[in-house]
C-alpha cells in the first residue's frame, strides 16, 4: 500500500497524516481524522454534504482526493464555530430552525459561510444561485434561505 | 378512545423552544449512522445483481476470499433458511419475513436490478469493495417484468410461485399470478351513475420515486462473545429493526440490541432491515465489528422506492355539482415482494368529498424493482393527482368554482368512511374557507403562458404502539427517554408536551430516544404519529409522575393524597393553602421521602386526528420548451394543534417540496433489460433550492380530541396535492391535461404540440 | 476504487516526462470533478494520476492585443471572476457559471471539460464560436487546433499518445461581435444539458447586418457539433426572425441526437431550433451593445 504523507493546516490545526491516493479528501477527513462533521451524501459532487473550504473556496470533499490537500488550508464545521461561540450561521439555523434532520446541515452552514465571505449582503435570488449545489430533502429550503439572511445581518451588524 | 378536554390555555405547546440536539447538529458533533466508529472495525461491501430478473446457478467466492485484506464473505447460504413466519410490522402491515431475509441477500433467484447477492467485510471499503467484484455468480436470465400493466397481462412472467398477499393497512387477496387484490365498497355505484348528469373516466401512470434522504444506510455490528449481538443504526424504528434481524437470524430478540443514531432523513425508507443482518453475520464470521455504508448508487438501486401505478377512475357528478358515484381501480407496483402501499392509496383517493356510491378495486403488483417501502402518505400521491385533476375537469366542464365545488362536496364530521367508520373531527370546510379568504385566492395571476391550480389533499395518519419513560430527577430537572427515534425535531415537541403536563419547562427536559434494551417497546417514527401517539405515551407518564409526587407531598404534609391540588407544576395542600411545593422543591425531597421517582408509558391511541390540507400553486409554462416555473406556492393544513409552530411550517415546506419534485421530475428510468440507469442525484432529480420558492404554510387549528392538546400528525399530508394542483395549474396555463407522473418538460412539450397540430 | 500513483509535476517538461513513463494507465487530474467520479465508478482503472494543477503552462490566463491564453487548468470559478473576461467574454461566463454548482465550478476547468468530451459539455460550444484553438504540446512537439476538431467522439479527443491539451488561444471579440451560450435542463441547475447551443454574431456598425455568424450545438451529436452551413445564411444578410429561424432550422437539421433517459431525439430536435434561435437572439443583443 503507497501510503503518502500529507501536511495540511485544518481549522488552524497543523496535521500530518498519511492517506492512499485514492482516499478522498472527504475519507481522511472522517476516517483518518475522524473529523465525522462533514458528510457524504452522494460521493460524486451532487448534495454538497461534504462540503469544506480548500484554501479559501468552497469545495465537493468527496471529489478531491486527500493527496491534492497537501499544504493546503481546510475549513470544516468543526471549525466554523470559534470554540464554544457560535457562527452567526449556527446560531440563525438553530434558532430559525433552518434543518430537520440535520444531516445536510454541516455541508449547508459550510457552503453558506463562503458565501458571506465574499458577499456581506446578499439577496435572495444570490443566496438560491450560490447554494443551488447542497441538496435538502426535509425543509423545502426556505427557512435556510431565512437563516443566512438573518446571519448576513448579524454580520453587518457587528461589522459596524 | 379517549375524548381528552382539552385545555383553553396552553403555557407552552404552540411556543417555538431551540430543540436540543440542534446545537451538536450545526457543530458537526451529532452522530449519525456513519459517524460511530469502533476500535478494529471492518468495513463491508455488498455484491449486488447486474440483472432484474435472473436464477442463481452458482456463487463463487473463492477469489474473494484471498483477497488480501479480506476477513470473511458470506451468501445466502450463510443465514439460516427461516420457515415461514409472518409478523405485524406496524405500519406495513402483516409482512412474511422469508421476503425480507430474501431482500437482504438473495437466495434462489434475483428479483431486481441491484438485490443484494454476497457481501464481503475487509481492512478498508475499497478493499472489501475490489473483493466482492472478485465474487463470481452465474446466472440464469428470466424476463424482467417492469410495470404493473405487464405483470397482470395473460402470460406474464411470474416472479415468485407463492407469496403471501400484502396487507399494507388493508389485507388483499391473491387474484392473479403476479398481483392480490382489495376491494371497497359504499352505496350503490350503478344507481349513483345512473343519477349522474355528467360521467368522466381517465386513465393515469406515475413512475417509481424514491423517498431521497441525504444520509444513505449505514450499519454497525458487532457479535459478540457471549452471542450477544450489537447494532448501531440509522433509522426510523429500532426495535422493528431488531424484531426483523431476530427473526431472519433466528436469534432470541433479548439477544440483540439496536442503539439508534441520528438519521439523516428517511420519509418512510428507514423502517425496516437491508444490510443489517449481512453486517451481523460478517462479524459473527470476522470475530471483528463491521461497517456497512450504502452508497448512493445503491441506495437508489435496492432500496426503498415508492410505487409506479396505473390508475384509471370514473366519477359521476350532477349538474349542480353534487359527487354521486365514484368507481376507482388503482393497480400500485409492490417491487419484488409483496405488501405495497395500494390499501392506503386507493382508500384516500376519494376520501374528502362525501360520495355515496363508490367502488374501488387496488391491485398490489409484483414487479422486478426493489420492494417498495413507504413514502410520506404511502400510496396517496398518485391517487390524489388522478382524481383531483378529475375534478378540476368537471368543475370547468361544470363552470363551477373549485373552492365552491369542494366545499359542496366536502366530508365532514361523521359522514360515513368507505372504510366503514364515520369521519372523525375534520377542518375540511375551514381550510376551503381559508384558501377563499386568502390574498392568493384574490390575487391576479398576470402574464401569458401562466396558470393557477388548487388540489385538496387527505391522509389518514396513524397511532400504534409507543413508548415514553420520565424520571425526575432532585434538582427538578426531568429525563425523557421514548422509543421514537428523532427525524425533524421530535425530541423537543415530546419535551414540550411533558413540560406542559408537568408544569415545568421544556429546557428542565432533557429528551433522548432510548435504544432496544433500555426504553419500552415502539414502533417506527412512521405515519405521522410521533408527535400525536408517543406524545400520548409521554402525557400519560407526566400523569403518572404527577399522581406519584402528589402521594409524596401527601406524604410530608400527612393528609389524603385526595387533598392535593396540582396547579402549573404546584402542589398545594388544599387543607391549608400556605403549604405548597414547586415541582423542583418536591423534587429535592423525593429521595428522602422513599427514593426518585420514574413513571413509563406504553400507548396505543386510537384516536388519530385526519389530515386534512389544500395547495394552491400559481406556475408560468415555457411553451417552446416545456419548462415549468413554479411562482408562488400557498399549502393551507389543519394541524389540530401545532405543538412548534416553526416545525409544522417545516414539515409542509418539505412534503411539499417533495411533492413538486414528484410532480415535475422525479423518477425511475430503467432500460428494457430492467437496469436502472439514473442512480446518482444528478440525473434522479430532485428539486434544488432554485427549483421551488417560498412555500407559505397556512396553519388551521381544529383540535383533534383524540389528543390531550388536540394533535393531529401534520408530516404526510404535505405530498398529496402538488402534484395535482401543479397539473391543474398547467390545464390554466396552457390548456394541457396531464395524466401522467412526473409531468416532464418533454411530456409538456409533446402534449402543447398535440393539441397544435 | 483501485489504487494508483499520484504524481504532482510543477513544470510542463516534468508533466509530459511523467506522462510518457506512465503509458496508457496514466490520467491527467485537473479539478477532477468528472475522473474522480469516473474511477470511483469504476469507468476508469488509472493506473498513474498526474496532477496538472501546479504546472505554470496551464494555469496562465494573459491577454496579448489580440488574443486571451487561457490555461487548461484554469478553473471555471477563475474564468467568471476575471474582470477581462467577463468584457470580452460574456458567452464563456454563461457556461462557466452553469457547470454544477460553486463547489464545482471552484474546481472544474475548461481544459478538463474539453477533454473529458462528453456530447453535453456545457463549455465547447462556446468555446467553438468564440474562434477558440487548442495549444497542444507532445512528445513530437506543439500544434494547434480549432476546438471544433478537438472532440472525436464521446470521451474519445484527438490527443494522440503523451499529447495534452496546455491552453486555449482565443482571438478577442472584434467590434460589434457578440457571443451567447444557452442550455435547457428539466431543473434549473446542476443538471446535464438535453440539449445547448451558442451563437456569435459580427454585425455591421448599423446594428442591421449580420457580418459574421457562428453555431455550434451540444448534446444532439456523439460530440459538440460546430454547424459550418449557417455561417453562409447568415452572412451580409438583415437581422431578422426569419433569418434567425433559418438558421436555427439548419442547426436543427445537423443535429444527430440519441434518445436516452435525458431527452428523446424528437425533443433535441426540437431543442435545438429554439436553443439556436434565443442563442443567435442573444448574441445579437450582445452584438448591439445591449447586454
Amino acid at each position: 500500500m503507497n501510503r503518502q504523507q500529507v501536511t495540511a493546516t485544518i481549522n488552524g490545526e497543523h496535521k500530518e497524516f498519511l492517506c492512499e491516493p485514492r482516499q478522498s479528501l472527504l475519507e481522511v477527513l472522517r476516517d483518518e481524522l475522524f473529523l465525522t462533521g462533514t458528510k457524504e451524501g452522494c460521493n460524486d459532487g451532487n448534495c454538497g454534504s461534504c462540503n469544506v473550504i480548500l484554501d479559501g473556496t468552497l469545495v465537493n470533499s468527496c471529489c478531491i482526493f486527500g493527496v491534492e490537500a497537501n499544504g493546503g488550508h481546510i475549513t470544516t464545521i468543526e471549525g466554523l464555530s470559534k470554540g464554544n461561540e457560535l457562527h452567526p450561521l449556527q446560531q440563525t439555523f438553530l434558532e430559525g430552525t433552518g434543518m430537520q434532520c440535520g444531516f445536510c446541515t454541516p455541508g449547508f452552514l459550510i457552503a453558506a459561510s463562503a458565501l458571506l465571505d465574499e458577499n456581506s449582503e446578499p439577496t435572495e435570488e444570490e443566496i438560491r444561485h450560490w447554494l443551488v449545489g447542497n441538496l435538502c430533502r426535509c425543509t423545502g429550503y426556505d427557512k435556510i434561505v431565512k437563516a443566512v439572511q438573518d446571519a448576513a445581518l448579524i454580520l453587518r451588524e457587528r461589522a459596524l | 378512545m379517549n375524548d381528552y378536554v382539552i385545555p383553553e390555555k396552553l403555557r407552552v405547546v404552540g411556543t417555538t423552544p431551540i430543540r436540543p440536539d440542534g446545537h451538536d447538529k450545526v457543530t458537526g458533533r451529532a452522530k449519525f449512522g456513519d459517524d460511530f466508529h469502533l476500535p478494529g472495525m471492518l468495513h463491508g461491501k455488498v455484491l449486488r445483481s447486474p440483472h432484474a430478473h435472473a436464477r442463481i446457478k452458482s456463487i463463487d467466492t473463492s477469489h474473494a476470499e484471498t483477497f488480501p485484506g479480506v476477513h470473511a464473505v458470506v451468501t445466502a447460504a450463510d443465514f439460516p433458511k427461516i420457515s415461514s413466519n409472518v409478523i405485524d410490522a406496524g405500519e406495513a402491515g402483516q409482512i412474511d419475513m422469508q421476503d425480507v431475509a430474501d431482500n437482504c441477500i438473495a437466495r434462489e433467484k434475483v428479483f431486481y436490478d441491484g438485490h443484494a447477492v454476497a457481501a464481503v467485510a475487509a481492512d478498508n471499503a475499497h478493499i472489501a469493495e475490489e473483493a466482492a467484484n472478485l465474487i463470481q455468480v452465474d446466472y440464469e436470465l428470466l424476463d424482467p417484468v417492469m410495470d404493473v400493466r405487464s405483470a397482470m397481462a395473460d402470460n406474464a412472467t411470474v416472479l415468485h410461485d407463492n407469496f403471501l398477499p400484502g396487507a399494507f393497512l388493508a389485507p388483499t387477496e391473491k387474484a392473479l399470478p403476479n398481483a392480490s387484490k382489495l376491494e371497497l365498497a359504499m352505496g350503490d355505484v350503478s344507481a349513483g351513475f345512473d343519477e349522474a348528469d355528467i360521467i368522466i373516466e381517465r386513465e393515469f401512470t406515475t413512475e417509481t420515486v424514491h423517498q431521497g434522504y441525504i444520509e444513505t444506510h449505514i450499519v454497525t455490528a458487532q457479535w459478540g462473545a457471549n452471542g450477544m449481538v450489537t447494532v448501531w443504526t440509522t433509522t426510523q424504528g429500532q426495535f422493528a429493526i431488531r424484531d426483523q434481524l431476530a427473526l431472519v437470524l433466528e436469534l432470541p430478540m433479548s439477544a440483540i440490541t439496536v442503539i439508534p443514531l441520528e438519521i439523516g432523513g428517511g420519509f418512510g425508507g428507514k423502517d425496516s432491515i437491508y444490510i443489517d443482518p449481512l453486517a451481523v453475520v460478517l462479524s459473527k464470521q470476522s470475530g471483528r465489528p463491521v461497517k456497512m455504508v450504502m452508497s448512493r448508487a445503491e441506495t437508489l438501486r435496492a432500496t426503498g422506492p415508492s410505487s409506479g401505478t396505473y390508475i384509471k377512475a370514473r366519477l359521476g357528478v350532477k349538474i349542480d355539482g353534487t359527487l354521486v358515484a365514484a368507481e376507482f381501480h388503482g393497480a400500485y407496483e409492490a417491487g419484488a415482494y409483496s405488501g405495497g402501499p395500494v390499501a392506503p392509496g386507493v382508500s384516500t383517493a376519494l376520501t374528502r368529498y362525501n360520495i355515496p356510491n363508490v367502488k374501488i378495486e387496488g391491485y398490489d403488483v409484483l414487479v422486478n424493482k426493489p420492494k417498495v417501502k413507504p413514502y410520506r402518505a404511502p400510496g396517496a400521491t398518485p391517487s390524489n393527482f388522478a382524481v383531483e385533476t378529475m375534478i378540476d375537469e368537471l368543475c370547468r366542464e361544470l363552470k363551477l368554482d373549485p373552492v365552491e365545488f369542494r366545499l359542496h362536496n366536502a366530508l365532514k364530521t361523521g359522514d360515513r368512511l368507505v372504510l366503514g367508520f364515520p369521519c372523525p373531527e375534520i377542518g375540511g370546510v375551514e381550510i376551503l374557507k381559508a384558501v377563499q379568504n386568502h390574498a392568493h385566492y384574490q390575487s391576479d395571476i398576470g402574464g401569458p403562458h401562466r396558470g393557477r391550480g388548487l388540489a385538496y389533499g387527505f391522509w389518514f395518519g396513524a397511532g400504534l404502539p409507543s413508548s415514553a419513560d420520565l424520571m425526575v430527577n432532585s434538582d427538578g430537572t426531568v429525563q425523557l427517554c421514548s422509543g421514537s427515534p428523532d427525524m425533524s425535531g421530535t425530541r423537543i415537541t415530546l419535551a414540550m408536551q411533558a413540560a406542559e403536563a408537568l408544569g415545568i419547562e421544556p429546557n428542565d427536559i432533557f429528551p433522548s430516544v432510548g435504544d432496544t434494551a433500555s426504553v419500552g417497546y415502539s414502533f417506527q417514527t412512521v405515519a405521522s404519529r410521533t408527535t400525536f401517539a408517543t406524545g400520548i405515551a409521554v402525557y400519560q407518564a407526566a400523569q403518572d409522575i404527577l399522581a406519584q409526587m402528589a402521594e409524596r407531598a401527601a406524604l410530608i404534609w400527612q393528609i389524603a393524597t385526595d387533598n392535593i391540588l396540582i396547579d402549573g407544576g404546584r402542589f398545594v395542600n388544599k387543607t391549608n393553602v400556605q403549604q405548597c411545593f414547586t415541582f423542583k422543591e418536591l423534587a429535592g425531597k423525593l429521595v428522602g421521602t422513599g427514593g426518585p421517582i420514574a413513571a413509563r408509558a406504553l400507548a396505543s391511541p386510537e384516536g388519530v386526528g385526519f389530515q386534512i390540507t389544500a395547495h394552491l400553486v400559481d406556475l408560468a409554462v415555457d411553451t417552446e420548451t416545456g419548462k415549468v416555473d413554479i411562482l408562488r406556492y400557498t399549502a393551507f393544513q389543519d394541524a389540530g394543534k401545532a405543538v412548534h409552530p416553526d416545525f409544522v411550517e417545516g414539515q409542509i415546506q418539505g412534503g411539499t417540496v417533495q411533492g413538486i419534485g414528484w410532480a415535475l421530475n422525479e423518477e425511475y428510468f430503467y432500460d428494457g433489460a430492467g437496469h436502472l440507469k439514473n442512480t446518482s442525484l444528478l440525473d434522479y432529480r430532485m428539486p434544488t433550492i432554485l427549483d421551488v420558492p417560498n412555500i407559505e404554510a397556512v396553519i388551521l387549528e381544529r383540535p383533534n380530541p383524540g389528543h390531550p392538546y388536540g394533535v393531529r400528525g401534520v408530516g404526510e399530508v404535505p405530498i398529496v396535492p402538488p402534484a395535482a394542483a401543479i397539473a391543474n395549474a398547467l390545464y390554466d396555463a396552457v390548456g394541457i391535461r396531464m395524466n401522467t407522473l412526473p409531468m416532464t418538460p418533454a411530456k409538456i412539450l409533446d402534449k402543447l404540440n398535440s393539441i397544435t397540430d | 476504487m483501485r489504487n494508483f500513483d499520484y504524481k504532482l509535476p510543477t513544470s510542463l517538461n516534468e508533466l509530459t516526462d511523467m506522462l510518457s513513463h506512465g503509458g496508457h494507465t496514466a490520467r491527467l487530474l485537473a479539478g477532477g470533478t468528472d475522473l474522480v467520479v469516473a474511477m470511483r465508478g469504476g469507468r476508469m482503472t488509472p493506473e498513474v494520476v498526474i496532477d496538472t494543477k501546479h504546472v505554470e503552462e496551464l494555469n496562465e490566463l494573459s491577454f496579448n492585443d489580440h488574443t486571451m491564453i487561457l490555461g487548461a487548468s484554469v478553473t471555471c470559478r477563475k474564468v467568471c471572476r476575471n474582470p477581462q473576461i467577463v468584457k470580452h467574454f460574456p458567452a464563456l461566463i454563461d457556461c462557466a457559471t452553469l457547470i454544477g454548482g460553486t463547489q464545482i465550478q471552484n474546481r472544474a476547468t475548461l481544459g478538463g471539460n474539453l477533454c473529458n468530451a462528453a456530447p453535453s459539455a456545457d463549455t465547447i460550444p462556446a468555446l467553438i464560436v468564440l474562434k477558440a484553438q487548442a495549444n497542444i504540446c507532445g512528445p513530437h512537439g506543439s500544434r494547434q487546433v480549432p476546438v471544433e476538431t478537438f472532440c472525436t467522439g464521446p470521451g474519445q479527443t484527438i490527443l494522440e499518445g503523451n499529447e495534452i491539451l496546455v491552453s486555449f488561444s482565443i482571438p478577442l471579440p472584434r467590434e460589434h461581435e457578440g457571443a451567447f451560450f444557452i442550455r435547457f435542463i428539466p431543473r434549473n441547475d446542476m443538471d446535464i444539458a438535453i440539449a445547448n447551443a451558442a451563437a456569435s454574431i459580427v454585425i455591421a456598425s448599423s446594428g442591421e447586418t449580420i457580418i459574421e455568424g457562428r453555431v455550434a450545438i451540444g448534446a444532439v451529436a456523439p460530440t459538440p457539433l460546430y454547424v459550418s452551413d449557417v455561417e453562409p445564411v447568415l452572412s451580409g444578410r438583415p437581422i431578422a426572425d426569419d433569418v434567425i429561424a433559418q438558421a436555427a432550422d439548419i442547426a436543427r437539421q445537423s443535429a444527430r441526437p440519441i434518445t436516452d433517459m435525458r431527452g428523446t431525439v424528437d425533443q433535441r430536435k426540437h431543442l435545438t431550433h429554439v436553443l439556436v434561435r434565443r442563442a443567435l437572439n442573444g448574441a445579437v443583443n450582445r452584438a448591439r451593445g445591449n447586454d
